[in-house]
């Protein structure tokens, strides 16, 4: 167990290792000239204060070296300086940051809540029409864009029937968690996508175990089928749900910047997406940074519990 | 035992795939000597699923609406007709007109051949980058294969969407670099499942024999290892081309796509919100239908292959 999480964590550390390398391309393909961006046009009178700028800030040493001393800021928590917003990239990150993982945590239970129970009744009822009527609906909304459904959702239950309000929450932290009224329908537009998902995975989870020999087994002792449901079937499909939160944070923190975007909720994906259109690389390339850790650690953490939770993945891997 | 409708027993296909395969195909039933080939007897599987008839029926009226429709449905949309603007849909504009005037149905079917084109040619890209990248990986294996997988590891962990908005914000977006963009940010799950299949295929007897017929690596990969990986390859690649869809779309509702007077579903929908609280809701609703409807098909179509396919790998 200690060699895998051992040999896991390495080999994360080099994924992330190699996307600081992509970062850093992306970093030199930017067009244009970073002295000329920041001292401004008339810089290209003064080559005196361009070649000033470049020696002071490392832009006249090798790229290698630029990579390194890029990397060793990076290391430091120094993410960046968004010239644009006069503001380094991580104290913005300490401002949007938490508005994002709020929208995204509450959402997740939101959806794990709803998509389980489903699941578990269309595996439980295959191929009735409970069934049926599941599997459209999650062929539906897996389909739906979050910019179309939240569209949606503001036009039938905000402009038409004043239920709940247009726009997310615009307060403090509290008022994020508080203000149902304005935090429904960001809400719902971002577990509904996940719902489709986790559900499907559900069903078929509960499928498969329902094919295992240990159900058998316990129902030749005797067992009622509630009680192999309950006790046997239902515990060991949970199993791939634990770790399918942890593989899915890139699809919802890809959702979570439309849905930001579409509801001017002010977390990182709005942030990030108005950084898009400003073209303010520093933010853009230090968020990049930061979901990518994100996305890493959440399928550590999924691979990991696995592990825990399912004792053949270790005897397996070693 | 087999009579007992408790939900607990297993139905008799007992996998997890909706649509049990039917009797025809059920190996057992195979009339000896009259031996149907591998690819009619997945036609079939495919024909018997109606959700994939329905998809192709769907798909093929799309791709029929979005590039035969302008043929006999003349509508005007280069020049912006303000004088006509937010019109509800009426007579003579049966969905409407947008906040400049172009016809919305006119407006689809342009809209959607940029979208159907940008999705269908950046996933034949991706699949095609994704197919040589994971091929080549899984056939040399040791130190390349690491190296490679590494790469794609790390590009996966880096959400498509935030990969794409970073990468058009550095270049304005024309429809050429869009499809480059998102096929570069989509190759990867199919690498990954390729080398997969590279993984097993390289060890059998007929690479084998190749090999010591003096072949080299590049024709094992090319001739060998990716044609015996197709039904993976075809599965795979439809459901990248929803996907492609749904990112071309996403890019340009966020602004970031297409440019007018050019325009795509996304960006229909992007044009849509500044009238969404004064109720304009066919300026929404059309594009965002069409989205959902041409994903749902390639979905089904998709999920349709993955069983038809499975009759071939039950071979194997």
């Amino acid at each position: 167990m200690i060699a895998y999480l051992i040999r896991r964590v390495f080999q994360s550390a080099i994924v992330l290792l190699i996307v600081t390398m992509i970062t850093f391309i992306l970093l030199r393909a930017i067009p244009g000239n970073v002295a000329i961006a920041i001292l401004g046009p008339s810089a290209y009178r003064n080559p005196q204060a361009v070649a000033a700028f470049n020696a002071e800030y490392g832009f006249n040493k090798p790229w290698f070296d630029q990579y390194l001393l890029w990397l060793g800021h990076l290391l430091s928590g120094n993410l960046g300086f968004s010239w644009t917003l006069d503001q380094s990239v991580a104290s913005l990150l300490g401002q949007r940051l938490p508005k994002t993982i709020i929208l995204v945590g509450e959402s997740t239970i939101l959806a794990l809540i709803v998509a389980i129970p489903i699941g578990l009744w269309q595996a439980v009822r295959r191929n009735k029409a409970t069934d049926y009527v599941f599997t459209g609906l999650s062929f539906l909304f897996y389909a739906a864009p979050a910019f179309f459904l939240g569209n949606v959702l503001i036009i039938e239950f905000a402009v038409n029937n004043h239920w709940f309000g247009p726009e997310a929450a615009q307060g403090g932290w509290l008022s994020d968690i508080t203000d149902l009224h304005d935090q429904a329908l960001p809400l719902i537009t971002l577990a509904v996508l996940t719902i489709a998902s986790f559900s499907r995975y559900m069903r078929s989870s509960v499928l498969d175990n329902l094919t295992e020999d240990y159900v058998r087994t316990a129902k030749a002792k005797g067992a009622s089928s509630q009680r192999v449901l309950w006790r046997h079937v239902v515990r060991n499909s949970l199993i791939p749900i634990a770790t399918l939160v942890g593989l899915s944070l890139p699809a919802i923190l890809s959702g979570a910047l439309i849905t930001e975007s579409v509801f001017n909720y002010p977390g990182m994906g709005y942030l990030f997406y108005q950084s898009a259109q400003r073209q303010d690389y520093p933010t853009l390339l230090g968020f990049i940074i930061v979901v990518a850790l994100a996305t890493v650690i959440g399928s550590l953490l999924a691979d990991i519990l696995y592990a825990v939770l399912d004792p053949r993945v270790r005897y397996v891997s070693s | 035992m087999s009579s007992d409708t408790s939900p607990l027993v297993p139905g008799p296909a007992g996998i997890v795939t909706d649509a049990a395969p039917p009797d025809s195909v059920a190996l057992g039933t195979l009339p000896a000597g009259k031996s149907r080939s591998l690819f009619q007897r997945g036609l079939e599987v495919f024909v018997e699923n109606k959700l994939a008839l329905l998809g192709v029926t769907l798909l093929i009226l799309i791709f029929g609406f979005c590039f035969l429709g302008p043929f006999f449905y003349h509508t005007d949309q280069v020049h912006t007709a303000l004088a006509i603007e937010n019109q509800p849909p009426e007579t003579g504009h049966p969905l409407g007109t947008d906040d400049n005037g172009y016809d919305i149905l006119g407006r689809l079917m342009t809209g959607g051949q940029i979208s159907l084109e940008v999705g269908l040619a950046a996933a034949i890209l991706a699949t095609f980058l994704g197919v040589v990248w994971g091929a080549i990986s899984g056939y040399f294996g040791g130190v390349i294969d690491a190296v490679m997988m590494r790469l794609v590891d790390a590009m996966l962990s880096i959400p498509t969407l935030f990969l794409a908005l970073v990468v058009v914000s550095m270049f304005p977006a024309t429809e050429t670099e869009l499809i480059v963009v998102i096929a570069l940010t989509s190759w990867l799950t199919t690498a990954r499942l390729i080398r997969g299949e590279a993984l097993s295929l390289r060890v059998r007897d007929y690479v084998q024999a190749m090999k010591v017929m003096g072949g080299g690596s590049m024709r094992a990969v090319f001739r060998h290892i990716a044609p015996n990986a197709i039904g993976t390859i075809i599965v795979n690649a439809t459901f990248q081309v929803a996907d492609a869809i749904l990112l071309v779309v996403a890019l340009s509702y966020l602004g970031l796509g297409i440019h007018p007077p050019q325009t795509d579903w996304g960006g229909m929908l992007n044009n849509g919100l500044q009238g969404i609280y004064l109720g304009y809701w066919w300026q929404i609703y059309p594009a965002g239908i069409m989205i959902v409807l041409v994903v749902i098909a390639i979905n089904f179509i998709g999920d349709a292959l993955r069983d038809a396919f499975e009759v071939r790998l039950q071979r194997r």
